[in-house]
C-alpha cells in the first residue's frame, strides 16, 4: 500500500465519520431512536397491559339463584342442599363446591333467594358490584337478570353468561348420561420437511408476519436512508461547499463516503431500535407482568385443582381451560419461532439491507447531483421509486404464494429482490435462488454505482441548468 | 523556476470548447493574475489545476513533476462559488476541511485557533455556520484555504463578498503569504487589485490566451504615448515645425491655465525632447504620461479578439 492509497482510505474514513456523526448527533436521530422503540414496545405491551388493567378489578357479584343449580349451600347457614344432578357423593372437604366458582376477577356470593327485591332496593348500601338473578325457569326463558348501579361491563356479562351456559349444558348432558365433554378442539400443526428429512413445525401466520415485516423494514430503510443520501448531495451542491471538498478528494470518494456513512447511520438506528425495544419490553414486563416463576406457580395451582377434582372435572373453569390453551399456544409459537433459521434471516437481512441500499443510494446520489434543489427531483425520482413501491405492493401476494413464478422473478430482479427475497426467506427458499439473487444484486450494484458516479461527477459542478434524461445520457459519455 | 506549467491545455465539453491550447507559466513566489471575461475558461483551467477535472490533452507540471494526487496537499483553493455546511459548527467544520487537506486533527485545531484569534472570530468556534454573517463565513473559508500552508494558492474572485475593510485585510494577508514564499494564482475581474497585487498575468478570452507576460511589460507594451500637460501660456506658440512628431489631440483653457493632451507619433522622440519643445511656449505646471489601466487593456484586448 503506497502513501497515496493510504491517504485515500483515510479521507474516505474522514468523510464517513463526518456523514455519520453529523447525522447521529442530530436531534431528529435521537427522537427517532427513542420514539421508534417506544412505539414498537407500546404495540407489544399495551394490549397485554390493558387486559391486565381490566383484570385487576375484582367484581363482587351477589347471586340470587332460584334454580339451586349453581349453589351447593344456602348462604349464611352453611346448610348443604344437595340438588346437584351428579351421582357423586359430597366429600367433606368439598362441601362448598359451587357451580360458579370465584376467579381472580369475579367473586360470587350466594344470597338468600327470598331477598331479591330487598337487595335491589338497598343495592347502594351493599358492597356488591352486581346482583345476578337466576330465575327458576331459566331453561325455558333462557334469560338471567343482572342489576347494578353502574353500567355492567361487557366482559362481565360475557363471563357470567358463558359460565352459566356451560354449567347448564353440562348438567343437561349429565341428565342424558353423558359424562365426558364431547366438544373437540382441533388445531393444525403444520410441518416442513427439511432437506435432511427432519421435520420442522411451522405456522404460516407467524411466518407471514415475519415475512411482511422483513419486507417492509427493508423497504423503509432503503427509502429513508437513500433519500438522505440524495438530500446530502443536494445540500453540498446548493451550499457550494462541493468545490472546496472535491479539490481535496475525488468525487467518487465523496459519494462513497457519504453513502457508507449514511448506511452506518441506518444500521445504528436499526440496532438501537432492536436493543431499545427489547429493553423496554423486558423492563416493562418485569415491572408490570408476573414473572415466569409466578406463571409457573399459577400453572401448578391450576394443575393441583385439576388433580383435586380428578373425578369431578366439572370444576375446571373456562378461564383455566383458556389459560391452559393459551400456554400451549405460546409454547407452540416458541417452537415455531425457534425453528426459523434466525442466523440466515439476520444475515440475509443485513445483506439485503446493505446491498439494496447501496444499489439505490448511488442512484439517489446521482439524482441529487443532477438537480439544483429538492423540488426538481420529481422526474428522476419516479423510475427509482416505482420498483421499490412495486415491491411493497407485491408483498401481500408474494406472501400468499411464496414459491410462485411472480415471487421467483421479483426476488431475482435486483431492483425488487431486497424486499421480495427477504419476504420469501421465512418460507424456506432454495439456496441456489438466494445465491443467484445475491449475485445479481451485487453485479447490478457495481454497475449502477459506476453510472451513478459519472452522473454525480458532472452534476455536482453543474448549476442553473435544467437537466433532462438526454442531458444525463450525455454526462454518462463524458 | 516555475512552480506551475500548463502546456497546451484542451478541454472540451459536450458542445463547446472550454480551453483551446491554453498555456500558463507561474513563477515560484509570484502573484499570477488569471484574467478574462465570464465564460472565458478561467474556472475550467483552475479546476484542471486542482485535479477536479482532467484535461482532454495537454500537460500540467507542478514543481517540474507531472501533476498527481499528492500535489493536492500543496495547493490551496478558494473557489468563486464557495460555501460551508450550514448546520455544522464552525470549528468542527474547519478542522474537517483541514483534515481533508492532510493535517492531523490536533495540528489543524492548534493552527485554526491561532488564525481565528488573528481574525478575531475565536468566539464563533462553537457556533453553527448559519448563524454567521457572509463576511465571517468568507473569513473562515480563507483560513481553511491557507491553513495547510500550501506552496500554491489559487484564489478565484477572493474579494467578492468582502466589505472594503475586510477586503483590505485580505489583501494584506495575501501579500504577506507571498512574502513567506507562497505562489498565488489570482483570478478576478477586479483590475484594480490586479495592478496592486500581480507580477505576471495572462488574459484568456474565448478559450485561448490572448495576452501573457509581466504586468509592467504589458503596461509598457500598451503605452498610449499620450501626455497630459498643464501650462500657462499660448498653445499657438508651440513650435509647429515639429508637428510631424506629435499631435495635439485635446486643448482646453480654464482661467489662464491651458490643458492639452499630446499624442506622440514618433516613438524615437523622448519625453525630454517633448518638454524642450513645449518650454518656450509657457510655464509648465504638470506633465503626465497617460498610462493605460489594466481595465483599459482588458477591454481593448477582449473587444479586439471578440471582433476577430
Amino acid at each position: 500500500m503506497n502513501k497515496t492509497h493510504l491517504n485515500t482510505m483515510n479521507k474516505i474514513i474522514l468523510i464517513i465519520k463526518r456523514e455519520y456523526l453529523t447525522r447521529v448527533k442530530k436531534k431528529s436521530f435521537l427522537v427517532m431512536s427513542i420514539v421508534g422503540p417506544v412505539l414498537m414496545a407500546a404495540l407489544m405491551i399495551v394490549p397485554t397491559w390493558l387486559s391486565k388493567m381490566d383484570s385487576d378489578k375484582t367484581y363482587s357479584i351477589a347471586v340470587v339463584d332460584q334454580t339451586k343449580r349453581f349453589s351447593d349451600t344456602i348462604p349464611n347457614t352453611g346448610y348443604l342442599t344437595n340438588i346437584r344432578l351428579t351421582k357423586q357423593k359430597p366429600d367433606k372437604n368439598k362441601m362448598f363446591i359451587r357451580r360458579l366458582p370465584d376467579s381472580k376477577n369475579y367473586k360470587f356470593t350466594f344470597v338468600d333467594t327470598l331477598y331479591k327485591t330487598k337487595y335491589i332496593n338497598n343495592f347502594d348500601s351493599l358492597a356488591y358490584d352486581v346482583l345476578l338473578f337466576i330465575p327458576k325457569n331459566i331453561l325455558a326463558s333462557e334469560a338471567i337478570e343482572m342489576y347494578s348501579n353502574k353500567e355492567i361491563p361487557l366482559s362481565t356479562k360475557l363471563y357470567v353468561t358463558k359460565k352459566i351456559e356451560k354449567e347448564l349444558e353440562k348438567q343437561k348432558l349429565r341428565a342424558y348420561g353423558i359424562e365426558k365433554p364431547i366438544r373437540v378442539d382441533i388445531h393444525v400443526l403444520s410441518n416442513i420437511i427439511g432437506e435432511d428429512g427432519e421435520l420442522n413445525e411451522s405456522s404460516s401466520e407467524i411466518t407471514m408476519v415475519l415475512s411482511i415485516l422483513s419486507g417492509v423494514l427493508i423497504y423503509f430503510f432503503i427509502f429513508m436512508y437513500g433519500a438522505q443520501v440524495m438530500r446530502g448531495v443536494i445540500e453540498e451542491k446548493t451550499n457550494r461547499i462541493i468545490e472546496v471538498i472535491i479539490s481535496s478528494v475525488k468525487p467518487f470518494q465523496l459519494m462513497m463516503g457519504k453513502i457508507v456513512g449514511i448506511a452506518m447511520v441506518g444500521l445504528t438506528q436499526f440496532l438501537l431500535w432492536i436493543i431499545l425495544t427489547f429493553g423496554i419490553v423486558t423492563i416493562v414486563q418485569s415491572v408490570m407482568m408476573p414473572s415466569n416463576s409466578e406463571i409457573i406457580a399459577q400453572q401448578m395451582q391450576v394443575k393441583n385443582i385439576m388433580d383435586d377434582n380428578e373425578n369431578t372435572d366439572n370444576n375446571i373453569t373456562l378461564s383455566q381451560a383458556q389459560e391452559n390453551n393459551m400456554n400451549e399456544n405460546i409454547s407452540d409459537a416458541f417452537k415455531i419461532v425457534s425453528n426459523i433459521n434466525w442466523g440466515l434471516m439476520l444475515g440475509a437481512f443485513f445483506f439485503y439491507f446493505i446491498a439494496g441500499y447501496l444499489l439505490y443510494a448511488s442512484l439517489f446520489a446521482a439524482v441529487g447531483a443532477a438537480v439544483d434543489s429538492e423540488a426538481d427531483t420529481q422526474q428522476f425520482m419516479m423510475p427509482i421509486t416505482i420498483p421499490l413501491i412495486l415491491g411493497m405492493v407485491m408483498l401481500q401476494s408474494i406472501v400468499q404464494n411464496p414459491d410462485g413464478n411472480l415471487a421467483f422473478w421479483f426476488s431475482i430482479i435486483p431492483f425488487t429482490s431486497p424486499i421480495i427475497m427477504m419476504a420469501r426467506l421465512p418460507f424456506s427458499v432454495p439456496e441456489w435462488q438466494v445465491f443467484l439473487s445475491m449475485a445479481i444484486l451485487i453485479l447490478t450494484f457495481l454497475l449502477t454505482t459506476k453510472f451513478a458516479a459519472k452522473i454525480y461527477r458532472v452534476g455536482i459542478l453543474m448549476y442553473g441548468k435544467k437537466v433532462n434524461y438526454k442531458e444525463l445520457w450525455k454526462w454518462l459519455k463524458y | 523556476m516555475y512552480i506551475l506549467e500548463a502546456e497546451n491545455i484542451v478541454k472540451k465539453y459536450a458542445n463547446h470548447l472550454a480551453l483551446d491550447g491554453v498555456n500558463i507559466q507561474v513563477k515560484e513566489g509570484s502573484v499570477y493574475g488569471l484574467l478574462g471575461p465570464n465564460g472565458a475558461g478561467k474556472t475550467s483551467l483552475i479546476r484542471i489545476i486542482n485535479q477536479i477535472t482532467a484535461p482532454d490533452s495537454g500537460s500540467v507540471k507542478f514543481n517540474g513533476e507531472t501533476l498527481n494526487q499528492k500535489h493536492i496537499y500543496n495547493i490551496g483553493y478558494l473557489p468563486e462559488e464557495r460555501g460551508l455546511y450550514k448546520k455544522m459548527k464552525v470549528g468542527e467544520q474547519a478542522v474537517y476541511l483541514a483534515q481533508l487537506k492532510g493535517l492531523s486533527k490536533s495540528d489543524a485545531t492548534k493552527k485554526l485557533k491561532e488564525w481565528f484569534e488573528k481574525f478575531d472570530i475565536l468566539a464563533w468556534w462553537d457556533k453553527k455556520v448559519e448563524e454567521l454573517s457572509k463576511g465571517m463565513q468568507q473569513k473562515i473559508q480563507f483560513i481553511v484555504t491557507i491553513l495547510h500552508e500550501p506552496k500554491l494558492l489559487i484564489f478565484d474572485e477572493p474579494f467578492s463578498g468582502f466589505d472594503p475593510i475586510n477586503a483590505n485585510l485580505l489583501k494584506t494577508e495575501i501579500l504577506s503569504l507571498k512574502e513567506k514564499g507562497a505562489t498565488i494564482i489570482f483570478s478576478t475581474h477586479n483590475m484594480e487589485s490586479v495592478e496592486e497585487l500581480c507580477d505576471d498575468i495572462t488574459l484568456i478570452n474565448q478559450s485561448k490566451n490572448v495576452l501573457s507576460g509581466k504586468l509592467s511589460e504589458i503596461k509598457t507594451q500598451f503605452r498610449t504615448n499620450i501626455f497630459d500637460i498643464q501650462f500657462t501660456g499660448n498653445v499657438n506658440l508651440i513650435n509647429i515645425s515639429q508637428h510631424h512628431q506629435f499631435k495635439i489631440i485635446e486643448n482646453t483653457k480654464i482661467d489662464n491655465k491651458t490643458n492639452i493632451s499630446i499624442n506622440l507619433l514618433d516613438g524615437n522622440v523622448t519625453t525630454n525632447q517633448l518638454i524642450n519643445t513645449l518650454l518656450p511656449s509657457g510655464n509648465i505646471i504638470s506633465f503626465n504620461e497617460r498610462i493605460p489601466t489594466m481595465n483599459d487593456i482588458f477591454i481593448k484586448i477582449v473587444d479586439k479578439t471578440d471582433v476577430e
